[in-house]
């Protein structure tokens, strides 16, 4: 007995155990980002470069005069900023919704979370369809219904138009994810004492005031957590684009304009920087939020 | 020591992991891995009547489909460029001929073949043009095996009939009018398939073609013809124009976009001539169904693009790799190839009997037309020149056709992109 107590205790058996994982992220996760910084700060810009030397900050300062670049990454802004409001604000309704126990709240949770099973590529093209430009006599899916139910007047080119297009490609994305955010909120909700609603009811707060001071501030960490999960699924969205839009300039976002840069142009140097520059723009979403994670388990223990 | 034995085993699992991984993929001796994006349809047919007769030559040797499907090759060029990077190419490898190649040509990556145009006669039966644009300072790098022809008109006649259009238009401002009519009757002038932008990008170098001619045609892929000059300015008018008369909807695939056509809700085409044979896959009838012209004002000129074969540098199986660039060559291979996939043999000594109506009619303009490359598919520009293009046509169209200046500074950029890869 006491033998198989000193192993569970021994540090080095858990080391040795965590260890293949530790050599596979060394190697597959932080050495690839070290070798992708390398590459970014090489001149290797097509395939047939022989004598390779590091050329300094010239890939990511030659990015900024790219017009592509600068396009891809105002689209992936756009896109970022529709696609976090949309889901915050239908997942959290739709959690209000059911966090009051309505009845048949399984089948609702499972409806508004079958969209997450759905394959990114699949989805494109399904979404592709019903985001048909065609209007008026020839309008298929959403514009066909818009006119069906009287708003003929709102058909619209969806992503194909340069002015609307990323607004349009949140939507398949916000459909996906809201599902998710709002079980997120739920579970935030069901952690909640019901000790504190009836004390406040006791107390006579309106049902609102019950929410605004009572139920929501105690959400801030799930809040905080759905930002973070949204902000990193957004940096890198590839394929929902791709399923829906290959590589069209209009909706080209910065992990699809690397793609390119890679496998088309073969130009690895600028590649390697675009997807550095993607990696920062997630490392600064995420790093505050681990900080912030450490400190308030450390302040728990 | 219980506690070594289990850091051994954890070692032992490792070293049994790294072990396996490669040896599952590992080449025995005497097979061909072949690396294509043919998949379906006629393609695949096509590829599978060539490899009846590489197994006959070749009864020992297995062959090996490494195929990644779809969308024109897009996907399978990924693929390729990280296997060739790595040291680990197939065998041989499909990939439109001329321009395309010339990164993989720069990198040394693949084998000259002038040996087996000598050998095999090919010299004589390809056509010069051909020979010309696919040699690389006095060197050959792939073997063509088909031919298909961009600048084609497509339409139905009984929508023409309905608009009062009885013969295919000569020019483009005929096109244009033509278009108009179509118009009036309720019929888009033109169906265009706008998903990925490279059948937008087809279309415009066609009515670059059709506006100034083959000869500065040719100049502005080595930049001899200027992108800022008027020939391009007046090209772009002419686009501007044409994309006003498109159909509606900007995100469908081109064999949606052929399908307006042949139902009647569109007018004219301009596609490459595989729609005759996705439409004949589909049921319909040449002449009947839809109908063709050589694109208007291209009259006389062959704007062509082929797949072909080369040979790795460093393939594992050098010698079946040969055995197959032969057998892509040899007249038995074409015409057992080309009718199924819908285009022609690049030999000129090819049996037109094999063949239907277009392309027996495709086969003698190959052999008299002028011979001009296509952008699009792969001929006058590498891949880094190719996506440029492609995203400068994109942007374009996708903004409303209004702002051709940016256009003009894209097309420049395009150039540059090309010469820099």
């Amino acid at each position: 007995m006491k033998a198989k107590k000193n192993r569970v205790h021994s540090p080095w058996g858990g080391f040795f155990f965590v260890l293949p994982s530790i050599i596979a992220m060394a190697v597959f996760v932080y050495g690839m980002i070290g070798y992708t910084v390398r590459e970014s700060l090489q001149n290797r810009t097509n395939s047939y470069t022989e004598d390779v030397f590091y050329v300094g900050l010239t890939n990511y300062i030659e990015l900024w005069q790219d017009p592509e670049f600068t396009h891809a990454l105002s689209n992936l802004l756009k896109f970022t900023a529709v696609f976090m409001i949309g889901c915050l604000l239908s997942g959290l309704i739709m959690s209000l919704l059911l966090e009051k126990g309505i009845k048949g709240e399984g089948f609702f949770r499972s409806t508004y979370l079958y969209p997450m099973a759905i394959s990114f590529i699949a989805m494109g093209t399904s979404w592709r369809w019903l985001m048909d430009s065609a209007r008026d006599a020839d309008a298929t899916g959403l514009n066909y219904i818009l006119q069906k139910v009287g708003l003929g007047a709102l058909q619209s080119d969806w992503y194909t138009s340069e002015a609307g297009s990323m607004f349009a490609m949140s939507l398949p994305a916000i459909w996906q994810m809201s599902g998710y955010v709002m079980a997120l909120f739920l579970a935030g909700f069901r952690g909640i004492p019901d000790d504190l609603r009836e004390a406040a009811r006791v107390d006579g707060a309106s049902e609102f005031k019950i929410y605004r001071h009572i139920l929501f501030p105690q959400l801030s960490p799930t809040f905080l957590t759905v930002l973070i999960i949204l902000g990193h699924i957004s940096m890198k969205v590839f394929d929902l684009i791709f399923g829906i839009a290959t590589k069209s300039y209009v909706t080209k976002v910065l992990a699809i304009y690397m793609w390119q840069v890679i496998f088309d142009f073969q130009n690895y140097a600028k590649g390697a920087a675009i997807a550095i520059v993607i990696l920062l723009m997630i490392a600064v979403a995420v790093i505050p939020y681990l900080i912030y994670v450490n400190k308030t388990e450390e302040a728990n223990k | 020591m219980l506690k070594k034995s289990k850091v051994a085993a954890v070692f032992a699992a490792l070293a049994l992991v790294v072990t396996t991984a490669p040896a599952s993929t590992a080449a025995t001796d005497k097979q061909l891995e072949i690396f294509t994006w043919w998949a379906s349809g006629g393609e695949a047919a096509g590829l599978e009547g060539m490899t009846t007769e590489f197994n006959r030559l070749n009864p020992n040797t297995p062959f090996i489909n490494a195929t990644v499907a779809g969308a024109a090759g897009v996907n399978a060029k990924g693929v390729l460029v990280s296997r060739m990077q790595a040291g680990n190419p197939p065998d041989t490898f499909q990939a439109h001929a001329g321009e395309e190649l010339s990164s993989y040509v720069k990198a040394g990556q693949i084998e000259d073949l002038t040996f087996l145009y000598k050998s095999e006669g090919w010299d004589k039966v390809f056509p010069k043009d051909l020979i010309k644009t696919i040699t690389v300072k006095g060197k050959i790098y792939s073997v063509p095996v088909n031919i298909h022809r961009s600048n084609v008109l497509w339409w139905n006649p009984a929508a023409a009939k309905k608009a009062g259009i009885t013969k295919a238009p000569a020019s483009l401002d005929a096109m244009l009018a033509d278009m108009a009519k179509f118009k009036k009757v309720g019929i888009d002038g033109i169906a265009l398939a706008g998903n990925g932008d490279w059948a937008i990008a087809h279309l415009f170098d066609y009515v670059l073609l059709a506006s100034m001619g083959p000869d500065k045609f040719n100049g502005l892929w080595t930049g001899k013809t200027k992108w800022s000059g008027p020939e391009v300015s007046k090209a772009i008018d002419y686009l501007a124009k044409i994309l006003a008369y498109g159909n509606s909807s900007k995100s469908l695939d081109w064999p949606d976009a052929g399908k307006l056509v042949t139902t009647g809700k569109a007018g004219f085409f301009i596609m490459g001539d595989w729609a005759s044979s996705q439409w004949q896959s589909e049921g319909l009838k040449l002449g009947k169904d839809y109908t063709w012209a050589p694109g208007p004002g291209t009259n006389g000129i062959y704007q062509w693009l082929s797949d072909s074969f080369t040979l790795p540098k460093g393939a594992v199986n050098r010698d079946a790799g040969i055995a197959w660039l032969k057998v892509s060559g040899s007249l038995a291979g074409q015409d057992a190839f080309n009718p199924k996939k819908g285009s022609i043999a690049v030999r000129t000594d090819s049996n037109p009997k094999l063949y239907d109506a277009y392309l027996q009619a495709a086969m003698k303009s190959w052999k008299k037309d002028r011979l001009v490359g296509s952008t699009v598919h792969g001929v006058n520009w590498g891949n880094a020149g190719m996506a440029a293009y492609n995203s400068a046509v994109g942007r374009f169209y996708s903004g409303g056709a209004k702002d051709k200046k940016g256009f003009v500074k894209a097309l420049d950029a395009a150039l540059k992109a090309h010469q820099n890869s």
